[in-house]
């Protein structure tokens, strides 16, 4: 390498201290740190109103809060849990990941990067600000179904208008993940030679893309329907209120697999790690990946059995619903092969993993049974629906999180976390997260719609148990908490490898990883 | 206080660990979805234990491999990795089976929903109109029509009172239809989008305002069914129950019959003048179910959310805007039109009550007559 290059790179170097290196930061390293921060902060508080809703569910009758700030709890809750905690905890994992998986010095687009994290500060406050509106927050639902969502406050545009801008970061951000992964990986990493979490995450990025902007185009006819008259979703002025929830589905259902397709790379990556053996179907893998996010186009109406569709139209999206277990289950066989003649070692992240690998398969359980049309009509908005998307999304993508948090914390930080603290911590959030919903099942199948604030004396058991669960599994997290800013602080330190049984590049850096990760690019044979 | 209630949690989480052991008295553990009245219910059931057989029967097998894996394969016990990763034979059989298992799933399903979309031949047609947050039902064969709202008292939800055996699931004006007979609804909304659904019926369906969707039951045994509205319509979605009684073709008719003459004692009397003490007597009571949950009992509203009446411009001001605005409600926000749903001699005693409670005393009379002619 030529001086001038190594001068260059030193220039570089120079970052502002204090405060304003996190604003100008155009570093993968800074940027990852910034939305995984951001994304731990909203997970407190979308799961402090998670609290408010289980405190007042504890027992029939209205106890804390009035029925209408109990809607904007459950709507506010699901808005920053899906916008503010797990997708940018994945797009934090990707900044911190993929380029030290491919070889890369940094993100592509380095710039937009940082203005992709920045703008979600902005988006957070104005959403939790409109808490504090005429009106309240908004009520109607983290779908935004009109013609109730129409009745929200002043609230109502600063809604849409955090929702532009969350779509517009997570645009930007999947644009960016998609241009590093294709320009600046090192030469002889083939495509099919890709570590799994940067093939789900590419994956992720183009459903990103397609989906985000149907989805500001149907919040944009909400407020178009709202504040100039128009009647995209109003049947008095010949719209039609169904056709918010076709579109809004359309971008609802891949979004759910903007969750959790990030999550099976992690686990891909984890369980191959403790095992130490290969993956198992590494191409079965991505064919499979790709075929899930395929089939997420064209079964967005199952989450709308009862609008009452033609009979050939439910069939259809039963049909294709059903056909999403083929390649879901091809994934699960695959984890279970990998551990199959391994030889395993049960550290907290492989804890984690095979956690998500029984919880989530429960959740996918559930979600089989509710493609079937004539049953869904019994599940349809009961807890048996809120007990299925809480096993796929705590369990799954959260879990998932803590699992890629341990296993690459080490790197990041140069320091192994406490490995005693970390157990503790997989087995309370694993206990109490399933006394916390487990009972949820039982409470839709006996008929408990979702979204209430009170309920019929006979649900008054599973809900008691429910809200201990709840309690303790959000008193747990501080923990994870503590955990993560001891190792940050100090701890043993951690070896370049860190795992025994870890392969890829990112092992191959010192830790933790200069601040260009690969300022000179491996070779990959 | 507190510990009554750990107390209780506990024998709670004990009786889970007894599987569905009663727990207290109203509380029950019911695990499983019931099997229902009707042969839609049943075939839901029937089709719901069939997939959870497989889910369970599927996650045995999964589990099984994995936790003779999790137990036998550990580097503890000397495990020495294997590096197989691929197998197409393996990879294709675990393609094909559960495909197969789906089509064999899907056979039944298609049977069960092709029977429940078929809503022809019906014996009576029952129109169902949601509104925020009650219930109408016309009887479109013989002309019943009545507005179903909750009846538990307002004490009971906010824990002054013990809560009865049907908490929240108690209505003024249940729906009654005749067993053995194919009712048909035809199910729309006026305000915002609700969904009907008595789980013992095995069906819900969505009402949306400026569509009718229809869907249909036979129940086969008398008796009491319940349920509640299941789509999030606003503040008081929970509150919304639907109570179904069905009767012998006899004791319906008889139903039928004094339902009739009801109407017609409620709306004797839309032609004469009323006095001002009749009209604030029956403009409370109108006011109460159709008003208050909004713009509350003392008429003060809910700041931010519902404004309040008393001493408000359209309360206080002129007689016709305030008429017309309860009449026709007022676009783009959660005030309905009352028109469809009440009757002459209501609405102007339930204005008139609006325009003297409270302190607006503006001594304004509205007549069953002046309704009528702005109707």
């Amino acid at each position: 390498m030529s001086t001038a290059a190594t001068t260059h790179d030193a220039h570089h170097e120079e970052h502002p201290k204090g405060l304003l290196r996190w604003v100008y930061t155009t570093n993968h390293k800074d940027i990852g740190t910034l939305y995984l921060i951001f994304a731990l902060t909203m997970f407190f508080i979308g799961g402090a109103m998670a609290m408010v809703i289980r405190a007042e569910l504890f027992q029939p009758g209205l106890q804390f809060v009035d029925p209408q700030f109990f809607n904007s709890m459950t709507t506010m809750h699901a808005l920053i849990m899906v916008f503010g905690a797990v997708m940018p905890a994945f797009v934090g994992l990707a900044n911190w990941l993929i380029p030290m998986m491919i070889g890369a010095p940094d993100m592509a687009l380095p710039r937009m990067n940082n203005w992709s994290f920045w703008i979600l500060p902005f988006a957070g406050i104005m959403l939790v600000g409109t808490l504090f509106m005429d009106g309240g927050a908004p009520a109607g639902g983290w779908t935004m179904y009109p013609p109730l969502v129409l009745q929200t406050g002043d609230a109502f545009p600063f809604l849409i208008f955090s929702v532009h801008l969350l779509g517009i970061s997570s645009i930007m951000g999947a644009i960016n993940i998609i241009v590093t992964i294709m320009n600046m990986r090192a030469p002889g990493m083939t495509m099919m030679k890709m570590p799994l979490f940067v093939w789900t995450w590419l994956i992720t990025a183009y459903l990103l893309i397609a989906v985000m902007p149907v989805f500001a185009g149907a919040v944009t006819m909400l407020l178009t329907d709202r504040f100039f008259d128009t009647s995209f979703f109003n049947a008095a002025g010949g719209g039609d209120p169904v056709m918010f929830q076709h579109i809004f589905w359309f971008f609802g259902h891949p979004e759910v697999y903007i969750m959790i397709l990030p999550a099976f790379g992690v686990i891909s990556a984890i369980i191959p790690t403790f095992a130490r053996k290969p993956l198992f179907g590494y191409s079965s893998m991505v064919y499979a990946t790709a075929s899930i996010a395929f089939l997420s186009f064209i079964v967005w109406a199952h989450h709308m059995f009862t609008v009452g569709m033609p009979l050939t139209g439910e069939l259809f999206f039963m049909y294709a619903t059903m056909l999403i277990a083929v390649p879901t289950g091809v994934k699960v066989f695959n984890w279970v092969s990998t551990m199959w003649k391994g030889s395993m070692t049960f550290e907290t992240p492989m804890l984690f993993a095979i956690g998500f690998v029984m919880m989530f398969t429960i959740g996918g359980f559930s979600g089989l049974m509710m493609s079937i049309t004539p049953v869904d009509f019994q599940y349809h908005d009961t807890y048996f629906i809120v007990a299925h998307f809480h096993y796929v999304l705590v369990t799954g993508s959260v879990f998932s999180i803590f699992a890629a948090v341990y296993y690459w914390l080490p790197k990041w930080t140069g320091n192994m976390y406490d490995e005693r603290l970390g157990k503790l911590h997989f087995w309370l959030s694993t206990i109490f997260v399933n006394v916390l919903f487990f009972p949820q099942h039982f409470l839709g199948l006996a008929g408990m719609p979702r979204r209430i604030p009170d309920y019929s004396t006979q649900f008054t058991g599973f809900n008691e148990i429910s809200s201990i669960g709840g309690f303790a599994f959000g008193l747990t997290q501080l923990l994870f908490v503590y955990i993560v800013v001891k190792t940050v602080r100090g701890g043993s330190k951690a070896t370049d490898q860190v795992w025994e049984g870890a392969h890829g590049l990112e092992w191959t850096l010192a830790s933790p990883p200069p601040y260009h990760s690969f300022t000179t690019a491996p070779e990959v044979k | 206080m507190l510990l009554s209630k750990v107390k209780r949690s506990l024998t709670a989480v004990a009786g889970f660990a007894l599987l569905g052991n009663a727990g207290g008295a109203a509380a029950d553990y019911a695990l499983n979805l019931r099997q229902g009245v009707t042969s839609i219910s049943r075939e839901a059931y029937d089709l719901h234990m069939l997939i959870l057989w497989i889910c369970v029967a599927i996650g045995a097998v999964v589990f099984t491999a994995m936790f003779i894996s999790i137990f036998n394969h550990r580097k503890s016990k000397g495990a020495q990795p294997a590096q197989f990763h691929e197998s197409t034979t393996v990879e294709i059989i675990w393609t094909i089976v559960p495909f197969l298992i789906l089509i064999g799933i899907a056979i039944p399903a298609t049977k069960a929903l092709v029977a429940m979309e078929d809503t022809s031949n019906s014996d009576l047609s029952i129109k169902v109109t949601g509104y925020q947050w009650k219930w109408g039902y016309d009887y479109l064969d013989n002309g019943v029509s009545f507005i179903s709202t909750l009846t538990t008292p307002r004490e009971q939800i906010e824990n002054q009172q013990d809560k009865g055996l049907n908490y929240l699931l108690e209505v003024d004006n249940p729906v009654v239809v005749p067993v053995d007979k194919k009712v048909r609804l035809l199910i729309t909304a006026n305000d915002v989008i609700h969904s009907w659904w008595v789980p013992d019926f095995g069906m819900k369906k969505d009402a949306i305002p400026g569509f009718v969707n229809e869907m249909w039951f036979r129940v086969e045994e008398e008796g009491t069914y319940r349920g509640q509205c299941a789509e999030l319509c606003g503040k008081d979605h929970g509150f919304m129950p639907i109570v179904v009684i069905a009767k012998n073709e006899a004791d319906y008719q008889q139903w039928v019959t004094d339902q009739k003459s009801q109407m017609d004692a409620a709306s004797a009397g839309a032609d004469r003048d009323w006095a001002m003490a009749e009209l604030m007597e029956r403009g409370e009571k109108a006011y109460n179910t159709s008003c208050g949950a909004c713009h509350q009992a003392n008429g003060e509203g809910v700041p931010g959310a519902f404004p309040g009446l008393k001493g408000s411009a359209i309360a206080t001001g002129a007689k016709d805007a305030h008429v017309a605005i309860v009449m026709n409600g007022k676009p783009g926000t959660a005030m309905a039109g009352f028109a469809a749903q009440l009757n002459d001699i209501d609405l102007a005693a339930l204005i008139t009550y609006e325009r003297n409670a409270w302190g607006n005393n503006t001594g304004d009379l509205v007549q069953p007559s002046e309704i009528k002619a702005a109707r």
